[in-house]
């Protein structure tokens, strides 16, 4: 019979853990982009590759220095800044000149993460903010798409890729509209079958619905996503999209479109559930997503720009904190107090 | 709520059960120790006041201390012996409290002392009452209530519905299974005390559905006199809380503040109730109890009845530990408190020792990471407070804003947040020092208002 000799750690209650760590959730989300962003790099080439190489690299990166600098230990092991990485990567359009992609990624880190205190305190989706930001200072060349699939797309770029920093990118004769662009200022739908597959052009990785769910299902099968999000998102774009359709099917574009076109299906199932930028309660993630399907729906129909999930997304973002409080459960035994006080 | 046929409350989580190792165990008595050491405070309340003096002798079951008032309970020798020294001695906190030290003679029979009986069908519920308190009966699912006390029905209030609570939801632990189908006429006899006393007219057995025998075992022998039934209830931590009985199994929510009196209901834990039932009759007091005794560090895992005073050194030299043993806790690992020391001894409340190792213990040792509002927490909580929140609060000390703003009191740290949180906060610890400020902050207040 031997006594424990060594010393007995005391610490509180409870014991054990669930065995859930922020590093395995973050890790698991990029796996679930993996699928889109392979398609990505299939469907659009070495240009397609290296914006998205690039768009990780600056990202990393900068959130690197920033942690050097500022003295703390490097936060890039628990892959949050990873996933910031790959979404801004995956939204840009695939032929972005490289050095606007950096800066992008450097807004991305610095200005949407790192500024409001880094993981966990970002108000904003760091990949939107950084996306925004190219949107207003460079709004010629993200608007400006190649079609996916091109014969030798793997040997060439397209010149725009290498432009040097701070000239005008060469637009090549090779470039095409997205479907939503196509509907907004010419009125052509788009057949669903090709939007759902990704055999349009628009940004790196809005493009395969079918992969988008495929990571999105994984997640939700997890527990590491909120479905309420998506779902809340979509139910709104279908709902409010079809009444419309059916007001004028030639003015207002069909649900189905609305549903598989663009970046909603990226953003409203990987940017919109980000879960720092989310509601905790149920009830605000149905009203966050709701919230952001109506406005996606007002700028895609009523706006000057062809696609507004991002901005959708950032709006959100800002209401979170309210939804919250708005939302919260009522706490036992204080419901009756309530009603008779 | 209902969800697959049996009954839940909303939220809660879902720890591995590791019930397995022990719950085919039957309970088997423990030796005595060479010196048992029994503290005056095993309860909630005042300390009970010793009848004996160094040097007596006393034999197994006699009572050796009464209770102080009525907050208080009287405590019984666990082993005829000898009475060496009444001092101080550690308890599970690390304070140190006053105790009994009783050698056992090694040669006795170790018979038990009866006292006065108290029979059910001719006492009073008032002499139940005393007879419960002069039992040393507390709430032994680790709260260590007087059990006497929360019988006390006062004028104007009336119970409907008496809860047997053998739930044990506490992962590792086996005692209240074991109980449940080894003394099932004690629990019942002790039902039938508990139905006279609280004048309640219906009585429910809830037991979780990881132990379909005690509930089969239980329903077959249900007295068909008894007005009442046995109910399974979904596996889920923490459905052995009884405000979360309430809300499974009536509906009702107690008020914030409030007791199980304010909405009719009353809660018993089922070994708590197997006791009245076992020692009622004779007029003995609690001496001895059944503790799961289990863990990866433990090697003779098992269900055991233990003499109240036993060091946990000898518990653990006699059942064995592995080398590499860390930590060891009363109770089980979601609620039990950590000891801080060998030289403490089993008390009334403890329904388990459990013991880890280094390597079981390893997922604890994780980073913290910031909050990232994965909401695990918000959905984990019986209460529906916001932890996420109270834990931000928490940090900054704003622990009045806690208390006020965000029902920091209601909280009574089932650990559920800090079991499910993935950046690894330790919530429920902070809320717990929170809880204690709050307390200090208001204490001088009502000291100046008398």
């Amino acid at each position: 019979m031997t006594t424990p000799s060594k010393t007995l750690e005391i610490r509180t209650s409870p014991h054990i853990l669930s065995g859930n760590s922020v590093d395995t959730i973050m890790f698991n989300v990029v796996l679930a982009l993996l699928p889109v962003t392979a398609f990505a790099v299939y469907a659009f080439g070495l240009a397609g590759l290296l914006t998205l190489s690039m768009a990780v690299t600056s990202c990393v990166l900068t959130e690197d220095l920033i942690c050097r600098a500022t003295g703390k230990p490097s936060t890039i092991g628990d892959w949050s800044v990873t996933i910031t990485g790959l979404l801004y990567g995956l939204t840009l359009p695939p032929a972005l000149p490289l050095w606007m992609v950096a800066v992008g990624g450097l807004i991305c880190v610095a200005m949407g993460k790192a500024l409001f205190g880094g993981l966990g305190y970002n108000t904003f989706n760091p990949a939107l903010v950084g996306r925004a930001v190219l949107q207003a200072a460079f709004p010629v060349a993200m608007t400006t798409w190649i079609p996916g699939f091109m014969a030798g797309r793997f040997s060439s770029l397209p010149s725009s890729t290498l432009t040097l920093p701070f000239t005008e990118p060469t637009v090549d004769a090779i470039t095409s509209a997205t479907p939503l662009a196509l509907w907004k200022f010419s009125h052509e739908a788009t057949p669903i079958s090709e939007l759902s597959m990704g055999f349009v052009s628009g940004s790196a990785g809005e493009t395969s619905s079918v992969l988008i769910v495929l990571g999105g299902v994984y997640l939700i099968a997890r527990n590491m996503m909120n479905w309420r999000i998506p779902a809340s998102i979509f139910a709104t774009v279908i709902a409010l999209s079809g009444a419309l359709h059916l007001t004028d099917p030639s003015r207002y574009a069909s649900p189905m479109f609305m549903l598989f076109s663009g970046g909603l299906m990226l953003g409203a199932m990987f940017m919109a559930s980000d879960m720092v930028g989310s509601p905790m309660t149920s009830r605000g993630c149905y009203l966050y997503g709701a919230l952001i399907g109506l406005v996606t729906v007002l700028i895609r129909t009523w706006g000057g720009l062809p696609e507004g999930v991002m901005y959708a997304i950032l709006l959100g973002n800002a209401v979170t904190p309210h939804l919250d409080r708005w939302t919260q459960h009522k706490v036992y035994g204080t419901r009756g107090k309530e009603a008779a006080s | 709520m209902r969800l697959l046929g049996t009954k839940t409350f909303r939220h809660g989580v879902h720890p591995p059960e590791s019930k397995d190792e022990t719950s085919g165990l039957s309970i088997r008595q423990f030796p005595f120790a060479p010196v048992l050491i029994i503290p005056l405070v095993q309860h909630m309340g005042a300390p009970s006041i010793p009848v004996v003096a160094e040097g007596d002798e006393v034999s197994r079951g006699q009572r050796i201390a009464r209770a102080d008032g009525f907050m208080s309970v009287s405590m019984h020798a666990p082993a005829s012996g000898i009475v060496r020294r009444i001092a101080l001695a550690p308890s599970i906190g690390g304070r140190m409290v006053p105790a009994v030290y009783l050698e056992p003679f090694p040669g006795s029979t170790q018979e038990v002392e009866d006292g006065t009986p108290c029979p059910l069908e001719t006492s009073t519920p008032a002499e139940i009452i005393a007879a419960i308190q002069d039992a040393g009966v507390v709430g032994l699912g680790g709260a260590a209530f007087p059990t006497h006390v929360k019988l006390q029905v006062p004028e104007g209030k009336f119970v409907d519905t008496l809860i047997i609570n053998g739930v044990e939801c506490e992962p590792y632990l086996t005692t209240d299974h074991r109980v449940m189908l080894e003394q099932t006429d004690d629990v019942f006899t002790g039902i039938r005390y508990l139905l006279k006393v609280s004048g309640a007219k219906k009585v429910i057995i809830a037991v979780e559905a990881n132990k379909p025998d005690a509930a089969e075992h239980l329903r077959e022998r249900f007295p068909s006199d008894l007005n009442g039934c046995v109910e399974v209830l979904e596996v889920k931590y923490p459905q052995g809380a009884e405000k979360m009985l309430f809300a499974a199994l009536l509906g009702r929510e107690v008020p914030s503040g409030g007791l199980p009196l304010d909405i009719h209901a009353l809660c018993c834990n089922v070994a708590t109730t197997a006791e009245i039932g076992r020692l009622l009759p004779f007029g003995r007091g609690i001496q001895e109890r059944v503790i799961t005794v289990t863990g990866p560090a433990v090697k003779r895992k098992g269900n055991y009845r233990i003499p109240i005073g036993t060091p946990l050194r000898f518990l653990l030299e006699h059942v064995g530990v592995e080398e590499d043993v860390n930590r060891v806790f009363l109770g089980g690992p979601m609620m039990g408190a950590a000891a801080s020391s060998l030289d403490i001894s089993i008390t009334k409340g403890t329904s388990g020792v459990t013991a880890f190792t280094d390597s079981a213990a390893e997922r604890t040792h994780s980073p913290v990471y910031p909050c990232i509002r994965c909401g695990y927490c918000v959905d984990a909580c019986p209460i529906f407070l916001d932890p996420s929140v109270l834990g931000r609060l928490a940090a900054n000390e704003e622990f009045s804003v806690m208390a006020e703003q965000h029902h920091l009191m209601d909280c009574f740290e089932c650990g559920s947040c800090s079991f499910v949180c993935p950046s690894h906060i330790p919530l429920v610890q902070r809320f717990r020092a929170a809880k204690t400020a709050v307390r200090k902050a208001s204490a001088p207040k009502a000291g100046a208002a008398q």
